[in-house]
């Protein structure tokens, strides 16, 4: 992983520097709320319902074991012994006190940590493949460009006071798409051009909210060493042209709508055209430099299909059940990626405690060359597993509390933290997702129903990707009273797709009544192996739609 | 009051920004809005010391064949989280290769100068009430970022080299 040298971690040092200064401004009133608000938030620090809340960057979700026990003494020193998993795959805490989070930074700062740009109208993490460097079908690790990405985007003096916040995601997998690429202001998927070479495909636009939109291709063929240099010309006609009217409006895929596809990818070439081969162009030597950080780790040779694990899959069927779904292929022979969910029944999704994060940390450095990633699934996932060791690997995350076998089932849901601890939230998301774990608990049910994405939203924020869920759950409010509605059909992956409104929503204790209803429409129209999305499409909404509002007889 | 201030100093400010167009323009130095200049051009020109306010919305295309003539540009940040007078200077300076002093009037707060003087503001009309002294520590929060900005031509990783 990449390792801080001096220019970056006193870049990190002057942060916590500065941001202690404005605290204190703050608490003794030189600096006003208005005044304040938009440094906190670029910060990552949001006022919330109860306390301040704290997002901790994790770029693109990666972690190393020490960094991760820092987060557990935080969560323990700081907060009430718990922390939360966002889908930007960083790190909340829900409790500290302002006062204290000077403090909190010069801790994260020790470990090559800290909180910037989490939030506010700036550009946020980049994120991209939980499984980046070690899953089969991978052009090249997709996290030196994220690295790249991550310094150019720190403290960009130009593009500190966006209209709005600004994400990017990249992805580099042949046929999958773990990062909702499509889903992000800007989208790079690396791809090779007819000679060979080495460069990006540019997606702009897309984004959840109030207003869905999959992302346009800007940008066909972008070389390598000229990704910064387009960057900055994206960001300046945003920066420039974007609205800053109506908050609603203000992400870049409402300007890319207004002016059209290919008139926004004018402006940006001619903006670039200016910038292209100037200074900013990337360096072989850095790029080289970059690249030096993510290199494999010392991985053994080892036959393709261990025997001790073949035996211990045919003697164990619980083992063999979490085998099946929280273990991924892994490129190099004898190795294994194993998701640990963070999704068991009573747990709030994402949420983990400073225990768990301990017990993350000892895994990882047992089992794991000592990293670990979080995943916008909000779940963490150990990399590099020997096969050999997967039992035991398992007997322990048993015990911590995150062996549920459920990646990619049912109640593996993405969920926001809702009306309980969120502002904005119009209504509760948790207990939503409590209620579904509870009815939904039978594994044989849950297995044989398959993948299914089920994505909770408390507001039209959309921090719980409802839009993007195989069936997608949004908290609203109907004259103060909390209501949901129900979309299906949403996919977050190479052929992401917006879902569509099933009609009128929910009270809150219908909703288990009316997904157990959709999941009963599913399995009688569904032919032998086919995925619910995959039924959804081939059988159309108009017959979940007419079924799951019939009267009953 | 307002304070003037460049990186190092407290500055004696002698451009007045003229608000009110109905009544005859004051005497003096004076700013005023890059629209009424596009529009009385050919009176203004004969006086001396007449010089632009920009706002984000400012076509820059339509002033570049005045651009050099100017000993002054304010860009004006109607709230400190507008964040369009910072691309407006860089293109100001490395663009239309601006060679006066680039003014930040409006909503000039503390803790974006060292953002503003690396896009290329020169001088800073700071925000009633706010003391010059504090603010002239506030032009280096970081010693070494990341990017190339006008202040910094190069990025890190050429710098490093």
């Amino acid at each position: 992983m990449y390792i801080y040298d001096n220019y970056d971690q006193r870049i990190v040092d002057e942060r916590v520097a500065q941001f202690k200064d404005q605290t204190e401004r703050y608490l003794a009133g030189e600096l006003t709320e208005e005044q304040f608000l938009p440094l906190r938030l670029q910060n990552g620090l949001y006022v919330q319902r109860y306390a301040p809340m704290l997002r901790v960057a994790v770029p693109y979700g990666l972690l190393s074991s020490k960094q991760v026990r820092k987060l557990a003494h935080i969560a323990r020193t700081y907060d009430k012994g718990y922390a939360h998993i966002s889908t930007r795959t960083n790190l909340q805490f829900n409790w500290p006190e302002l006062k204290d989070v000077p403090d909190i930074l010069a801790e994260l700062a020790t470990v090559q940590m800290h909180a910037i740009q989490t939030s506010g109208n700036c550009i946020r993490n980049t994120t991209t493949d939980q499984f980046a460097g070690v899953t089969p079908n991978e052009l090249v690790d997709p996290r030196p460009y994220c690295e790249i990405i991550r310094q150019w985007s720190t403290f960009h003096p130009e593009f500190a006071f966006l209209p709005r916040k600004f994400k990017i995601a990249v992805n580099s997998h042949l046929t999958d798409d773990r990062a909702a690429t499509m889903l992000h202001d800007i989208g790079i998927k690396i791809v090779k051009n007819d000679s060979g070479e080495l460069g990006f495909a540019v997606y702009v636009g897309g984004g959840l909210g109030r207003t869905p939109i999959v992302a346009s291709l800007v940008k066909e063929f972008l070389p390598e060493k000229d990704l910064l240099t387009y960057l900055d010309a994206v960001l300046r006609v945003y920066n420039l042209n974007g609205r800053r009217d109506n908050k609603y409006k203000a992400r870049i895929k409402i300007l890319v709508k207004a002016l059209g596809v290919e008139a926004f990818a004018e402006k940006v070439d001619a903006e670039w055209q200016h910038l292209k081969d100037g200074p900013g162009t990337l360096t072989q030597e850095e790029i080289d430099r970059i690249k030096g950080h993510f290199t494999a780790p010392d991985y053994e040779q080892l036959d393709k299909d261990s025997e001790v694990l073949s035996q211990q899959l045919a003697e164990n069927k619980a083992f063999s059940n979490w085998y099946q779904r929280n273990v991924s292929e892994h490129k190099v022979d004898g190795y294994a990626i194993v998701t640990l969910t963070l999704k068991k029944l009573g747990t709030p999704p994402g949420d983990i405690t400073d225990k768990q994060l301990d017990a993350v940390a000892d895994l990882a450095e047992r089992y794991s060359f000592s990293e670990v990633r979080n995943t916008h699934e909000q779940n963490i996932v150990l990399a590099d597993v020997k096969q050999d060791q997967l039992f035991d690997l398992w007997q322990e995350a048993k015990t911590a509390g995150f062996a549920t076998p459920n990646l990619g089932l049912l109640t593996d849901m993405i969920c926001c933290p809702g009306g309980d601890f969120c502002a904005l939230a119009n209504a509760k998301s948790i207990p939503v997702a409590e209620a579904l774990q509870a009815k939904f608990d039978d594994l044989d049910y849950l297995h044989d129903l398959g993948e299914i994405d089920l994505n909770i939203s408390g507001c039209m924020n959309a921090c719980g990707h409802h839009h993007i869920g195989h069936i997608g759950v949004l908290g609203v409010d109907k004259k103060g009273e909390e209501f949901y509605q129900v979309s299906l059909g949403g996919d977050s992956g190479p052929d992401a797709t917006i879902g569509k409104i099933l009609g009128p929503s929910f009270a809150r204790e219908q909703m288990p009544e009316v997904i157990g209803k959709v999941l009963d429409i599913y399995v009688d129209q569904r032919i032998e192996g086919e995925r619910f999305i995959d039924t959804y499409r081939r059988a159309g909404h108009a017959i979940f739609k007419e079924r799951v509002y019939a009267k009953s007889n | 009051m307002q304070n003037l201030i460049n990186q190092t100093t407290v500055l004696e400010n002698t451009w007045q920004i003229v608000s009110d167009y109905e009544d005859d323009l004051p005497q003096g130095n004076i700013l005023v809005d890059a629209q009424y200049w596009l529009e009385n051009k050919d009176t203004l020109a004969t006086r001396k010391g007449v010089s632009l306010i920009l706002s984000g919305d400012t076509d820059l295309e339509s002033l570049s064949a005045d651009l050099s003539g100017f000993e002054v540009i304010a860009v004006n940040f109607p709230a400190f989280a507008d964040g369009r007078g910072y691309s407006l200077a860089r293109l100001l300076k490395e663009r239309y290769g601006f060679q006066g002093e680039i003014r930040a009037i409006g909503d000039v707060l503390l803790d974006q100068l060292y953002f503003m003087k690396r896009c290329g503001f020169d001088t800073f009309l700071l925000k009633d009430g706010l003391e010059a002294e504090k603010a002239l520590k506030f032009f280096d929060t970081f010693s070494d970022p990341y990017q190339l900005a006008y202040d910094i031509q190069t990025p890190l990783f050429r710098r490093k080299a």
